[in-house]
């Protein structure tokens, strides 16, 4: 597909050649499945390009000393794993691909509230994302992603255009956010009430105040260093009276929301497929709804957790740990909601139940270490060391990732009407699992043995634990290719699905898959709840009595 | 048992009481996250094989009671509650001031730790301690944010330029232990790594006099000069008598009475602070009139003043004073002299 279009957005041209045709119906659809679809390649894209770099900055780590690349460029390449990962993939990626696709489905509505601005949100994804590669490759920046002053105001490398594609990436989460919000407040059918409203939904609601909240904070902080930067204002120069410590607390006042825009999404995700797989109402909704929110409420109190030995007050530092414990308790309620909706439902195992478990596991196990970190004297010897890596990706990929791609398993009948192979995915998901399990849990063990993070080359005793790391990189790779190729074949040869092959009661399931291009021929009345798996479908089989199960 | 945990979980040789105490906490904390996210498993697993089913049939609408999550809340609060008061307390004494500290000044730049001994003298990249003395840093940074990484400690502070920042790290075993880096400071970030050796008190002695003969002025003697030079005694005494200043004799270690009521702990790091930037923390009774001194005071003459003024502590003060609790002597209420009845 070419990206040649027009500026004249309405003049058909009487015999267009068909290719461009096309590409103008897709690349400026105001269509809510397009765009999400839209989203879904271009930040697919940027997950195959974060996952290259780390999978280079795995091989770099073979050996102690120098394997493939130059120590400058080795700083080049976490920053721009860093960066592509969190702003380009893990923000951007529930939300606006699977967010805009489903939200309108689940909550009757035929469109968002803002189809041009939604269409305008996805360019400037776009554009800003291609400014800040650029920038970075043509450039170079070695900052890190968390562009820590004042090393990064008096960087030589390319920080000034970086934090102008960040800035430009940062107003598509906005203008995404107050879209979904919008959406979700005006545009319900007319019986869809709030707490009647799918899980997935209200995970988006709550990952949209998030972002509107937060990212204006990072985008006018990265604006002080750019300004520090261009026009040495010296803002946060220590010697000009400035303080370094003021801009992490400006940047993890929006970072450490950002981790609950990555895994609030993820969760609404977890929420769907284990309600439509144990086909039972989840147990509690409200429970699930109240700590979404809280979540996101709390999620603002806590970023002081990222700073216990950057020269806080010990009384500050404190008042963070007991914060960050709060948002725990948030999740421990998750996840027993979860477990307790399987009990006494019935199951069908298919692949995206299985990232479910894995989920469980590894968010727990993530999540549990999150807490341990945040038990303040273990962090003093954790903090800036692999631990800590090991601790974020268990949440962003063992989380974020895996939620990713169950959501990607669960709605692909919906979107293509075709079904993926059980036996390719659930390999896959194996294969994932067992891969992430295998590259993160020796950087526990690196963290503890006292390695800190972004070292090019490391004493000799670190190579063994290294070494396990890098191969489990290779495994999870080959997982995600295996996958990716299970959902291509899939794409371009599956057998059809049918309507809704799960047998869920959600609402996006009551419309055909895919969905007409107005998503509901007719609007359903949505009577029966999302959730309520009591009464057979009229044209499901009749009721088949097993005599071992309880009812 | 300790011994077999350590190395399971690949922790290096802990040089203090205070890593050992952390290590016990860090089993704990770790070895319920391992069991509690192996149950949570367990229990999918089960759950997953007991109610799976070949044809989809009505479940039961299971209604939520309240109360049980309140309960889980409560119970998962407590325990996380549990985890970090023991955190924070051992937290505390990282920021603890220690009587008796080996007080050592480390200044730290791209890519290596210089440190400034109580003696005059400094060394790169090794820093040297004797055992069995609890050991004080006072750390700042010439360029940008590094982060002092004691893995044998379980301690690391962030180096802030601009600020001094303290660490209190207990008596330690003899032995090697490495330093690193942990703040990411640019190329070189990997390599800015040292040792630092404690040595039994006769070794250390042998070290201290092996070292000594390349120059004959301690720190303290060199901060006196430096006083002299950079016009302090114009505003301040040292023989206890109030000037335009407070006056430092017995000021090191003492509590002080600030002009908006606050108390501070004249230590280390106070006294550098108002050095570099009088006008924060005005001393209750006297006149916001000192001029900043930073960028005019080069980081070793600020440090060798310190070490100047902590001299100064046992002057009048037999024996030693404890610190921080008891000794307020708020500059108007003439506290020293008799009680005259």
């Amino acid at each position: 597909m070419t990206t040649t279009f027009e500026p004249e957005l309405r003049v058909v041209p009487s015999a267009p050649p068909r290719v461009r045709d096309l590409a103008r119906e897709w690349l400026l659809t105001r269509d809510h499945k397009r765009i999400g679809i839209l989203y879904f390649v271009a930040t697919s894209l940027a997950l195959a390009l974060g996952g290259t770099f780390a999978l280079l900055l795995r091989i770099e780590h073979l050996t102690p000393g120098p394997t493939i690349v130059s120590p400058a460029t080795y700083d080049r390449l976490f920053t721009l794993h860093g960066v592509t990962m969190v702003w380009l993939f893990l923000i951007p990626s529930i939300p606006t691909a699977f967010g805009n696709y489903l939200v309108p489905l689940q909550i009757g509505a035929r469109e968002v509230a803002f189809p041009r601005l939604n269409l305008l949100s996805f360019w400037i994804y776009v554009f800003g994302a291609a400014f800040v590669l650029c920038a970075m490759g043509l450039g170079g920046l070695d900052t890190g992603w968390t562009f820590y002053v004042p090393y990064s105001s008096s960087s030589p490398s390319a920080v000034v255009p970086t934090l102008v594609g960040i800035f430009i990436v940062g107003w598509s989460t906005i203008l995404t956010g107050v879209n979904f919000i919008v959406t979700i407040h005006t545009m319900r059918a007319r019986s869809v009430s709030w707490m009647r409203l799918p899980l997935f939904t209200w995970a988006i609601y709550g990952t949209s105040i998030i972002q509107v909240l937060a990212t204006p904070v990072l985008g006018l902080s990265l604006l002080i260093v750019m300004l520090d930067h261009a026009f040495s204002w010296g803002l946060f120069d220590a010697a000009r009276g400035g303080d370094p410590v003021l801009y992490q607390h400006l940047f993890w006042f929006y970072s450490h929301p950002a981790v609950y825009i990555m895994i609030l999404p993820a969760m609404g995700v977890v929420s769907e497929v284990v309600s439509t797989f144990a086909h039972k109402n989840p147990h509690s909704y409200r429970a699930i709804v109240y700590a979404t929110l809280g979540i996101a409420f709390v999620g603002f109190l806590t970023w002081g957790h990222h700073m216990f030995v950057a020269g806080m007050s010990v009384f500050d530092a404190g008042a963070f740990g007991v914060l960050s414990m709060l948002v725990a308790v948030f999740s421990a309620i998750k996840v027993f909601t979860w477990l307790s909706t399987l009990r006494n439902g019935s199951i069908m195992l298919k692949t995206p139940l299985l990232y479910v478990f894995a989920f469980l596991f590894l968010f727990v196990f993530g999540g549990m270490s999150g807490v341990a970190v945040a038990t303040m004297s273990l962090d003093v010897h954790w903090h800036d060391t692999y631990f800590v890596v090991a601790h974020f990706h268990f949440i962003m990929v063992g989380g974020a990732l895996t939620a990713w791609l169950a959501a990607l398993h669960y709605w692909f009948p919906k979107v293509t009407g075709r079904l993926y192979s059980e036996r390719v995915g659930m390999l896959a998901a194996a294969l994932v699992s067992v891969g992430f399990f295998a590259t993160f849990f020796p950087q526990f063990l690196l963290g503890n043995a006292g390695m800190p993070r972004r070292y090019y080359a490391y004493p000799p005793e670190f190579t063994a634990l290294n070494v396990a790391s890098t191969l489990g990189s290779w495994l999870l790779a080959s997982g995600l290719l295996l996958a990716l190729f299970g959902l291509a074949h899939a794409f371009l040869f599956g057998p059809p699905s049918g309507d809704n092959p799960w047998r869920s009661r959600c609402f996006e399931w009551r419309t055909a898959s895919p969905p007409p291009a107005h998503d509901f021929e007719q609007v359903p009345s949505f009577e029966l709840d999302a959730y309520d798996y009591t009464t057979p479908w009229p044209e499901e089989p009749p009721l088949e009595s097993s005599a071992e199960e309880p009812s | 048992m300790y011994e077999l945990l350590r190395r399971l979980f690949f922790l290096p040789r802990a040089a203090t009481e205070l890593a050992r105490a952390i290590d016990a906490l860090h089993f704990v904390v770790i070895g319920s996250t391992l069991l509690g996210s192996l149950a949570i498993a367990a229990a999918a697993v089960w759950l997953i094989t007991r109610y799976r089913s070949d044809v989809v049939r009505p479940t039961p609408h299971q209604s939520a009671r309240a109360s049980r999550e309140w309960l889980l809340a409560l119970g998962v609060v407590s325990a996380f509650l549990a985890a970090w008061v023991v955190g924070y307390k051992q937290f505390l004494r990282f920021h603890e001031p220690a009587p008796n500290a080996f007080t050592v000044y480390v200044t730290a730049k791209q890519w290596m730790w210089k440190f400034t001994y109580p003696d005059g003298r400094s060394t790169t990249d090794i820093l040297t301690v004797p055992e069995d003395q609890p050991l004080e840093l006072v750390m700042t940074s010439r360029d940008v944010i590094h982060s002092f990484y004691l893995p044998g400690f379980r301690a690391k502070q962030d180096v802030l330029p601009g600020r001094y920042v303290t660490l209190s790290l207990g008596a330690a075993r003899a032995g090697s232990y490495r330093i690193s880096c942990a703040e990411y400071c640019g190329i070189s970030h990997y390599a800015m790594s040292g040792e630092l050796r404690v040595l039994p008190a006769r070794e250390f002695q042998a070290w201290l006099e092996a070292g000594s003969p390349d120059h004959d002025s301690s720190l303290v003697e060199l901060g006196r000069t430096a006083s002299a030079r950079h016009g302090c005694f114009s505003c301040h005494t040292d023989d206890g008598q109030t000037h335009v200043g407070p006056t430092w004799s017995g000021l090191f270690g003492s509590e002080v009475l600030l002009a908006d009521g606050t108390r501070v702990l004249a230590d280390a790091a106070y006294l550098t602070r108002s050095m570099m930037d009088p006008q924060a923390e005005i001393v209750a009774g006297f006149q916001p009139v000192m001029p900043t001194y930073l960028g005019s005071l080069p980081q070793p003459e600020a440090a060798a003043i310190v070490e100047y003024i902590r001299s100064l502590r046992r002057a009048e003060r037999e024996p030693n004073p404890t610190l921080p609790t008891v000794q307020v002597a708020p500059p108007d209420a003439g506290a020293a002299r008799s009680p005259a009845p």
